[in-house]
C-alpha cells in the first residue's frame, strides 16, 4: 500500500447514480489485486471514502472504479472530472484467493454496488481458465451496469428486485438455476452475504464486507466484524474485506 | 537552529510531537509508512486489565470538520499488550506512553501495576475519560474527588510519571485539572473527545451502534485552545496537547496555548504522514513566529 496520486482519466456514469472513473497510477495498477480497495481523500471530508477495485489493466497503469453516490463525499467525487488528481491509500487490505485448488468452475453473486470487485476477479480466473458464472442483483432496470462485462466473462443471472430487468426477486432465487460450480465468491449487502452464505453453506465460498472505516490501514479499529467463534472481532480494512464465508459472523 | 527537543516528566522528547492514543494502534501499521523513531514518543492504544471486544459497528460516523468514534476500548488486554506490542515499539528510538483504563478502581490499579513488569514503557496517561464505555471510563473523568482518588491509586500502583487524560464533557475544567494535580499527576493531557450523536436520516436512528461517541477532530480544536490556556495557568504541571490538530500552525497554537507537547489523533486516518510531516515544518513555523525553541512558545500566548 502506498499514498499517491491517481489522475483521473475518464469518468463517466454506468448507471442511475453510479459512477466509472479510470484513475492512473503505475504501482497501484501493477499491485492491485482482486477484492483490494482504494481509500480516496474528497475535498477536506475528516474520513476518506473506501472504494472498491473493479478492474485495472497494468499495461496502460490504469484502475477502474465503480461508485454509487449515497451522501456527500462520494457526490463530491463525482463531480470531479478528468485531468483533476487524487490523494489515494492502496491498495489495501487482503483480496480473494485466486490460487485455488484446482476449480474448473466458480460461481460469482453480487448485490448492488458489490458487484464492481467481481468483475476484476472474474477476468482474472478467467484468465487463468477457468469457467466463470455469474448471479448479479440490482434493484431495478436503471441501476444495471456492467452487464456486457459479466456476459463476456460467462453464463450470467441479472436479477432485479422489482423485474423491471431480466429476472424477479433476489439472487438467492438463482443460486441453483446457474449450473454447476465448484465454490463460490460474493460481495453486496450484508443481508444477501447471509443469505448466500446459509444457502451455499456446503460449499467453499469467500465474501467481501463494506463497513464505514476510520483510518482504513487497521489502526482504528472502526470496520470490524465478530468471529464465528465468538473469540473477537476481525478489521475489515485489513484482515479482510475478504473472508472465507464461514470465518465471520455476519 | 530551532531546538524542538523537551523535558516531561519521564519524558526526553526529541520534538512535541506524538501521536495520540487510540488513534495509532500500536504503532505497526504506521511503521509502514515511516520510521516511528521520528516520534517524540508513540502513546499506546488504551489497555485494560482483560481483553475487550468493544462495541458492535457502526463505530465512526463523520460530521463536519470532525468524527465521532466509539470504538469501546477493544484491546487485547494489558499482559498481551506487555508481551507482543510493547517490545515491538521498543524497537524504535522513542518513548513509549502507555494509556490506561479501567472500569473499577481495581482494574486502574491492575493495569498501572502491570506496567511495573517491562522498563520499556516511560509513562502512564490515565484514561479517566473515554466517553464509550458503559461503566467506569467517563465517570471517574468528570468529578473531581473520583478523578483524584483513582490518581491516587494509580500513583501509588505504579512506578512511572502518571499524565491524567482530563474529559472536556465538564463545566468546570480547571476544578478537575487542580484536583489531579493535588492527587499526584505528573502532567495532564488534554482534551479527550466531546460525547456527541449523530441520527442517520432513512433508518430514523442514531448512526452509531453505541448511540453516542466522542467527537475528534478540527471541530474540537477550539475547546482544547481554550481549556488549555485556563487550565495552564492554574496548574506548575505540564500539558500535553491534544484535539484537531492537522498542521504544525496548530502546535504552535496548543504551545502558544500553555501545552508543553502535543498529541495527534485524527489526523492520522486522513494523512498516514501527518506526525512526520508535522514534525519537519515545526521548525519552519516556529521560526516564521520568532521562536528559536518549542521550550520558549509555551505559553506565551497567555495575556495577563
Amino acid at each position: 500500500m502506498i499514498k499517491a496520486q491517481m489522475k483521473i482519466l475518464t469518468k463517466r456514469v454506468v448507471a442511475l447514480d453510479t459512477i466509472e472513473m479510470n484513475l492512473q497510477n503505475d504501482y497501484i495498477s501493477k499491485h492491485a489485486l482482486p477484492g483490494q480497495f482504494l481509500h480516496i481523500q474528497v475535498g477536506n471530508y475528516t474520513l476518506r471514502r473506501p472504494v472498491s477495485i473493479a478492474d485495472c489493466n497494468r499495461e496502460t497503469g490504469t484502475v477502474t472504479i465503480l461508485f454509487r453516490v449515497s451522501g456527500k463525499g462520494t457526490n463530491e467525487l463525482a463531480t470531479y472530472d478528468s485531468g483533476k488528481m487524487l490523494d489515494v491509500l492502496g491498495p489495501i487490505g487482503n483480496g480473494y484467493p485466486i490460487n485455488l485448488e484446482s476449480p474448473s468452475t466458480v460461481l460469482l453473486v453480487g448485490g448492488g454496488i458489490g458487484i464492481p470487485p467481481l468483475y476484476y476477479l472474474g477476468k482474472t480466473l478467467k484468465e487463468k481458465g477457468i469457467n466463470v458464472l455469474s448471479v448479479l442483483g440490482y434493484q431495478g432496470k436503471e441501476h444495471v451496469f456492467l452487464e456486457q462485462e459479466f456476459l463476456e466473462l460467462g453464463k450470467s443471472i441479472i436479477v432485479t428486485n422489482d423485474g423491471t430487468y431480466g429476472e424477479k426477486g433476489f439472487v438467492t432465487d438463482f443460486l441453483d438455476r446457474i449450473g454447476l460450480y465448484d465454490c463460490y465468491y460474493s460481495c453486496g449487502p450484508i443481508p444477501m452475504l447471509k443469505a448466500v452464505s446459509a444457502k451455499l453453506k456446503d460449499k467453499q465460498g469467500y465474501i467481501s464486507l463494506e463497513e464505514r472505516m476510520g483510518c482504513g490501514v487497521g489502526a482504528c479499529f472502526a470496520c470490524v466484524i465478530p468471529t464465528k467463534e465468538g473469540t473477537g472481532y476481525k478489521k475489515i480494512c485489513k484482515d479482510g474485506p475478504v473472508f472465507k464465508a464461514e470465518e465471520v459472523l455476519l | 537552529m530551532i531546538d524542538l527537543a523537551i523535558e516531561l516528566p519521564g519524558l526526553s522528547l526529541k520534538n512535541p510531537i506524538m501521536p495520540a492514543s487510540g488513534c495509532f494502534g500500536f504503532g505497526r501499521e504506521y511503521s509502514k509508512f515511516y520510521d516511528l523513531s521520528k516520534l517524540g514518543a508513540v502513546i499506546m492504544k488504551a489497555a485494560t486489565g482483560r481483553e475487550r471486544f468493544g462495541n458492535p459497528t457502526p463505530r465512526v460516523a463523520e460530521t463536519s470538520s470532525g468524527m465521532l468514534n466509539a470504538i469501546g476500548l477493544q484491546n487485547p488486554g494489558v499482559s498481551k499488550i506487555i508481551e507482543t506490542e510493547v517490545p515491538f515499539l521498543a524497537n524504535f528510538d522513542t518513548p513509549i506512553i502507555a494509556n490506561i483504563a479501567g472500569s473499577t478502581l481495581e482494574e486502574y490499579e491492575l493495569v498501572a501495576r502491570s506496567f511495573n513488569k517491562t522498563d520499556k514503557v516511560h509513562a502512564l496517561e490515565l484514561n479517566i475519560s473515554c466517553p464509550n464505555v458503559k461503566e467506569g471510563g467517563i465517570q471517574f473523568g468528570t468529578d473531581p474527588q473520583m478523578a483524584a482518588h483513582v490518581t491516587e491509586v494509580v500513583k501509588k500502583a505504579s512506578n512511572l510519571p502518571v499524565y491524567v487524560k482530563l474529559s472536556p464533557n465538564v463545566t468546570d475544567i480547571c476544578s478537575m485539572a487542580k484536583a489531579v494535580e493535588e492527587a499526584g499527576a505528573d502532567g495532564l493531557s488534554m482534551i479527550n473527545t466531546l460525547t456527541g450523536m449523530q441520527i442517520h436520516l432513512p433508518s430514523r436512528r442514531p448512526l452509531i451502534a453505541n448511540k453516542t461517541g466522542g467527537l475528534s477532530g478540527a471541530a474540537i480544536k477550539p475547546i482544547a485552545i481554550r481549556m488549555i490556556y485556563e487550565v495552564s495557568q492554574q496548574v506548575n504541571i505540564p500539558i500535553i496537547g491534544m484535539g484537531g490538530i492537522q498542521s504544525a500552525a496548530d502546535v504552535l497554537e496548543f504551545l502558544l496555548a500553555g501545552a508543553s507537547a502535543v498529541a495527534i489523533g485524527t489526523a492520522n486516518f486522513q494523512n498516514p504522514f501527518v506526525c512526520s510531516e508535522i514534525i519537519d515544518e515545526l521548525p519552519l513555523v516556529l521560526g516564521k513566529y520568532g521562536f528559536t525553541s518549542v521550550e520558549e512558545a509555551i505559553g506565551k500566548g497567555i495575556v495577563s
